[in-house]
């Protein structure tokens, strides 16, 4: 069973809340695929035992056998290869590592050559298996990198994806294919509108889904409105308390902080699973 | 004209409500949202939309059944796993990389434009404002944010208004980057938490990458003082200017269910915090 943790808006506790579930479940195997700013890592602390980088395949011209045709150019899509009157120049930036230039070039002139735009780092907390990537500063594209940490999910009974904030190609690449998504939004107007745009990643990507409702306290009721009126199944709601934040603040996961927390864990947890074996969006 | 950009790194740190109270305190500039993937600005200024438009941008592969051989290249060179073993194209998938319609020996695949979102402007009483929504699950957010300035920087030169101020997504990728370049000042907001360090870090060497001077401002800053601390010891070491720090107070999550920037909601101690570090701001971007 794979679950992921997702949520439009950043800083609504996603990472708080993925972290809660591996630790109250012990074996689980929890993978953070914010590649751009991984941060379970900070509240987990596994032993990351294990480095590999993560490449994407970009072209190299033979200057020799290239004819300055332009069908390289003509065929990426990305604006990645320009032919100049004298080389061709390549912009590795802008490659999304298709391969479509080297099927186009007619000269066989190019040749496709790894380029390292992040890492994966892997080890263990407790019995928590942890992966995590890391996109390179500068680097524009995402996908790769989450791509390359999912490629370590090992098909145990539980596996927990940290997704990144937003609802864009990330949370997509990072989401795609999990058996349950969990939502996690904090009862204000950003929170609830940007509940209902992740609502609509998860229906366009057919993920069923619920909510979790973080800092719960005063203005819940329009969050449990949209919930009841979209038929999303609440999952739990952890009440605002200051011990929290400071907790967090402090590199300290709340559930060690406040011990009734992790009862809260639990029952967000089971309630999980119940709705995902259920199939019920 | 100057511009200013709030960004973050890690979500959540308070960009939006900082940037709204600015508005306010700016009396006349024009605002543009770059978060397209969760726009939240206008749910604090309240633009009255004078105009709307569809962005399109990126394609998608499209298989004509008729032509198809079904010979199975395309799905051979596809490296994101974006045509089905019925020769049907999963959009969610397809890169719109054309790897596929070059090598197709029956000319069946084309590449289609995609609606990838909606951008606004509009009217708020701070001045004008530009924002975009991307459509749920779409790609291109760079480029959307490229179209957001471009417009707001057109309002500003229409309008002769002197000072655009950008609301950045969180993140370290291409909507951020999006959103910095050439920007004349970026505005870091941070929290003193493990996660808000070990993304500033980043987002501030990603800063230093495009040339974009930095300011720092440790929000919620009496959650963890001594991290605070740690944050202005790390950019004194590095030459990175820090303004006043905010505490944390709760009127801020009620000014943002009343629908306000917080500057108007009341004076309290976060209030008074994010105008003084306006005025630190201001003072920076007009010795530039």
């Amino acid at each position: 069973m794979v679950i992921a943790v997702a949520s439009g808006k950043g800083g609504t506790g996603k990472t708080t809340v993925a972290v809660g579930l591996a630790i109250v479940t012990g074996r689980a195997q929890l993978l953070d695929c914010d590649v751009e700013e991984p941060n379970a890592h900070l509240f987990l602390h596994p032993r990351l035992t294990e480095r590999s980088p993560v490449t994407i395949l970009v072209p190299e011209v033979d200057a020799e056998r290239c004819t300055r045709c332009g069908l390289c150019a003509e065929a990426c899509q990305f604006h990645a290869i320009a032919v100049m009157a004298k080389q061709v120049l390549v912009f590795p930036e802008l490659c999304h590592g298709c391969g479509a230039c080297a099927l186009a070039c007619a000269e066989n002139a190019i040749r496709e050559v790894p380029r390292e735009v992040g890492a994966v780092e892997s080890g263990k907390a407790g019995k928590t298996d942890f992966v995590h990537g890391r996109l390179n500063v500068g680097e524009p594209m995402a996908t790769p990198v989450i791509r390359a940490v999912k490629a370590h999910l090992d098909g145990r009974p539980l596996a927990i994806i940290d997704a990144a904030p937003g609802t864009a190609c990330p949370v997509v690449e990072a989401v795609k294919s999990s058996d349950f998504c969990l939502l996690v939004t904090e009862p204000t107007p950003f929170g609830l509108s940007d509940l209902g745009l992740a609502v609509e990643v998860m229906e366009k990507m057919a993920v069923p889904c619920g909510v979790v409702i973080n800092r719960s306290g005063e203005g819940d009721e329009p969050t449990e409105a949209f919930c009841a009126s979209r038929e999303l199944p609440m999952l739990g709601r952890i009440r605002f308390d200051r011990r929290i934040a400071e907790a967090y603040a402090h590199g300290q996961h709340p559930v060690y902080a406040l011990p009734e927390l992790g009862r809260r864990f639990e029952e967000i947890l089971e309630r999980t699973l119940d709705c995902a074996r259920g199939g019920r969006r | 004209m100057k511009e200013l950009v709030v960004i973050s790194g890690k979500g959540g740190t308070g960009k939006t409500t900082i940037l709204a109270s600015f508005a306010a305190l700016a009396g006349r500039s024009v605002l543009a949202d770059c978060d397209v993937d969760a726009p939240d600005l206008h749910l604090l200024l309240h633009p009255k939309i004078h105009a709307q438009a569809e962005f399109r941008a990126g394609q998608v592969a499209h298989i004509d059944e008729e032509r198809c051989l079904q010979c199975g290249r395309c799905r051979e060179v596809c490296r994101f796993g974006a045509i089905t073993p019925e020769f049907s194209v999963e959009p969610l998938d397809c890169e719109g990389c054309g790897a596929c319609r070059v090598v197709c020996p029956a000319e069946a695949i084309e590449l289609r434009e995609r609606v990838a979102g909606t951008w606004f402007r509009g009217q708020t009483k701070y001045g004008p404002m530009v924002y975009a929504r991307l459509r749920p699950a779409e790609e291109n957010s760079g480029k959307l944010v490229a179209l957001v300035r471009k417009e707001a920087r057109v309002q500003a030169e229409r309008d002769g208004i002197e000072l655009l101020l950008t609301d950045g997504p969180p993140g370290i990728g291409c909507p951020v980057i999006a959103s910095l370049g050439n920007a004349d000042l970026a505005l870091v907001v941070t929290e003193p938490t493990p996660s808000g360090i070990h993304d500033l870090e980043r987002v501030l060497t990603l800063c230093r990458h495009f040339r974009v001077p930095a300011m720092v401002c440790v929000n919620k800053f009496d959650l963890n003082p001594s991290l605070d601390r740690q944050v202005r010891e790390y950019c004194a070491r590095s030459q990175i200017a820090v303004t006043e720090s905010i505490p944390f107070d709760e009127s801020v999550t009620k000014a943002i269910q009343q629908g306000v920037p917080l500057v108007e909601f009341n004076h309290g101690p976060a209030s008074q915090a994010v105008s003084a570090v306006w005025h630190q701001i201001m003072a920076k971007l007009v010795s530039k």
